[in-house]
């Protein structure tokens, strides 16, 4: 298991040596971002099990602010990532109190409808470029613009990010905290009944949740230097973190990275075979992926790896102990 | 003068949105599921309305019933190859099947029809009423007027008949129901052929005076949602005030403040009510 670790961490940060190319380095970095926002997802929906489809708040707030520090300040565009990170946290809480009240289906509808709110207001705001979007420095004048020609920066830049959320995520799992968790996801009544604060629990995981979430947005718009409400804002953006999520086994650590090392390879293929109509074709295949996963695999990918080999390995017994006589 | 004409339009138009939101509230009556993919039911409805007009040549007589007939087929095949399977699974699980289900559904429609927006020919309802200086477009009227014949026909359907009372025992008491030799499966699939057949007739409805697109149905799932949690979750006599309700805000909106404003002070409304009742206007505290 350690030796897999290993491996499979080496070929992570190998990965832009084996491949010199800018085109699958760009991917490789896609898919860490995508795991990243994944992964932030993760620890609201598949710990806490609050299924929230309006993370694309937090990340469109994590790729605005930095385009918008730099258009109207002319600041280097790293300066929004903090304060973007302050506003998402607050917003979460003004969000998190009231919906927080709401149970499973109703909690979902609720993130819904807010983030289709703020998607028709910055589409409709002049400030923050309406219906077009916002530019990034279209030359780095310093390398305090973190803008690279090379996918490579972006790609270790993201590596250090998604490491440290998966090593935080980690320890939260394995604290007090992440039993509450799983207590409230299992079951609200009974987690309260057994004394954990389950209002409280929630919003601590909204609150982690949301500032990754819009730390992955900055991300996204430091790397692409531009960003529009759809692709900020548009549900599609929290699609593909629950998708993602869910794929490689929500509520697990490695589950996102999983989902996104699948599924960013198979869209990139499929918007490079059917071209600009591929877009489309996307998500009809990003449908049926959600709706065979809902129906045969909630559990994702890795509930079904686990399973494979905790079979496997009982088949095989019954050899050992021969052995071992 | 063009005020009252503003509220009546409204009026019409959320007697539809209360017919297709009716249908997802009884689904979230009888087995706590919101379908996600009921925005997607009405868009299908609008487009076979537009086949049938285009290669058939047939009109509303004709398109209304064969949406209602084809959206309650989809309603009950949905229902037995994933509803079912899904509902006794984790949260996460049956959120994602309709949510899935709607983005294939969309997406679909998107590649099969592409992103041109359609529209039905102006002449299959012509003309315009004009009641003492109130005009109403015919397709608006016969739309309104249809629409709350259907809701408050289902509710009748769901208090007055055996069927209904069968439906209600499920939604009630699911055990209880099958020691009384009811079938809740059977009566939970007619639930969702119930729900998809007021989508196609809505989507049918409305295709005679607004534009058909593949992504119709995002807006048109989020009003439904807003009316459903207004009105209270599983009561068809809510979906229909909250629905009207809702139908005279948006044109009220429109019209003072702007087309864009329509669908923010309509989503916005949604969030206060999240704030200040969630359990809906007319629901009953603790549902």
């Amino acid at each position: 298991m350690i030796v897999l670790g290993v491996v499979i961490a080496g070929l992570f940060l190998a990965y832009p040596w084996l491949i010199a190319d800018d085109f699958y380095g760009r991917m490789g970095a896609d898919v860490l971002l995508a795991a990243i926002g994944a992964s932030a997802w993760n620890i609201l929906g598949g710990y806490a099990g609050q299924i929230s489809v309006g993370h694309a708040v937090f990340f469109g707030i994590g790729a605005y602010l930095p385009l918008l520090v730099f258009t109207h300040l002319g600041a280097p565009p790293v300066a929004g990532v903090l304060l973007a990170v302050l506003i998402s946290l607050g917003l979460a809480v003004v969000i998190g109190l009231p919906t927080f009240r709401l149970h499973g289906h109703y909690f979902s509808m609720a993130t819904i409808a807010v983030a289709e709110l703020i998607r028709i207001a910055i589409s409709n705001w002049d400030y923050v470029g309406a219906a077009t979007g916002l530019m990034g420095p279209a030359v780095a004048r310093t390398w305090l613009d973190l803008s690279f020609r090379s996918p490579i920066p972006y790609y270790y830049l993201f590596l250090a990010v998604l490491a440290c959320l998966l090593l935080l995520t980690w320890h939260l799992q394995r604290s007090r905290m992440g039993y509450y968790w799983r207590a409230i996801r299992a079951g609200e009544r009974p987690a309260r009944s057994l004394g954990v604060r389950v209002a409280r629990y929630k919003l601590y995981a909204l609150l982690l949740s949301a500032a990754f979430t819009s730390l992955a947005g900055s991300l996204y718009s430091l790397m692409v230097g531009f960003i529009d409400p759809e692709s900020g804002f548009g549900i599609l953006r929290s699609v593909e973190m629950i998708i993602i999520a869910a794929l490689g086994g929500a509520g697990t650590l490695f589950g996102p990275l999983l989902g996104a090392v699948i599924l960013i390879p198979l869209q990139t293929v499929t918007n490079s075979l059917f071209g600009g109509g591929g877009s489309g074709l996307t998500y009809i295949l990003y449908g049926g992926i959600i709706v065979i996963l809902a129906r045969f695999e909630p559990g994702g990918l890795l509930d079904l790896w686990r399973r494979a080999s905790q079979r496997w390995s009982r088949r095989r017994e019954p050899v050992a102990v021969r052995h071992a006589a | 003068m063009t005020f009252i004409q503003v509220i009546v339009g409204g009026l019409l138009l959320g007697a539809v949105y209360a017919l297709f939101s009716s249908g997802l509230t009884l689904i979230w009556g009888m087995m706590n599921v919101i379908n996600f993919a009921h925005g997607e039911f009405v868009m299908i409805g609008m487009y076979i309305a537009f086949l049938i007009v285009t290669y058939l040549h047939g009109g509303p007589l004709t398109f209304g019933p064969a949406a209602a007939a084809f959206l309650f087929l989809l309603g009950i095949v949905v229902y037995y190859s994933l509803i079912r399977h899904v509902i006794r699974g984790p949260m996460l699980a049956q959120i994602l099947s309709t949510f899935g289900l709607a983005l294939l559904l969309r997406y679909l429609a998107f590649w099969i029809f592409t992103a041109n927006f359609k529209t039905l020919p102006q002449d299959l309802l012509p003309g315009v009423i004009n009641v003492g200086g109130i005009l109403i477009g015919v397709p608006q009227f016969v739309a309104g007027i249809v629409a709350i014949v259907l809701t408050v026909g289902l509710h009748l359907l769901l208090t007055r008949t055996a069927v209904g009372s069968q439906l209600l025992a499920v939604a009630e008491d699911r055990q209880a129901a099958m020691l009384m030799g009811i079938r809740p499966d059977r009566m939970q699939a007619i639930a969702w052929g119930l729900s998809g057949a007021g989508a196609g007739i809505a989507g049918a409805l409305i295709a005679t005076f607004y534009y058909i697109s593949p992504t119709v149905g995002e807006s048109l799932a989020l009003t439904a949602f807003v009316v459903v949690a207004l009105g209270g979750f599983g009561s068809v006599p809510g979906a229909l005030a909250a629905g009207l309700m809702v139908g005279v805000i948006q044109s009220l909106s429109a019209y003072l403040l702007g087309p864009v404003y329509k669908d923010i002070v309509v989503y916005g409304l949604f969030v206060l009510i999240l704030w200040v009742r969630p359990e809906g206007l007319f629901g009953k505290a603790g549902a």
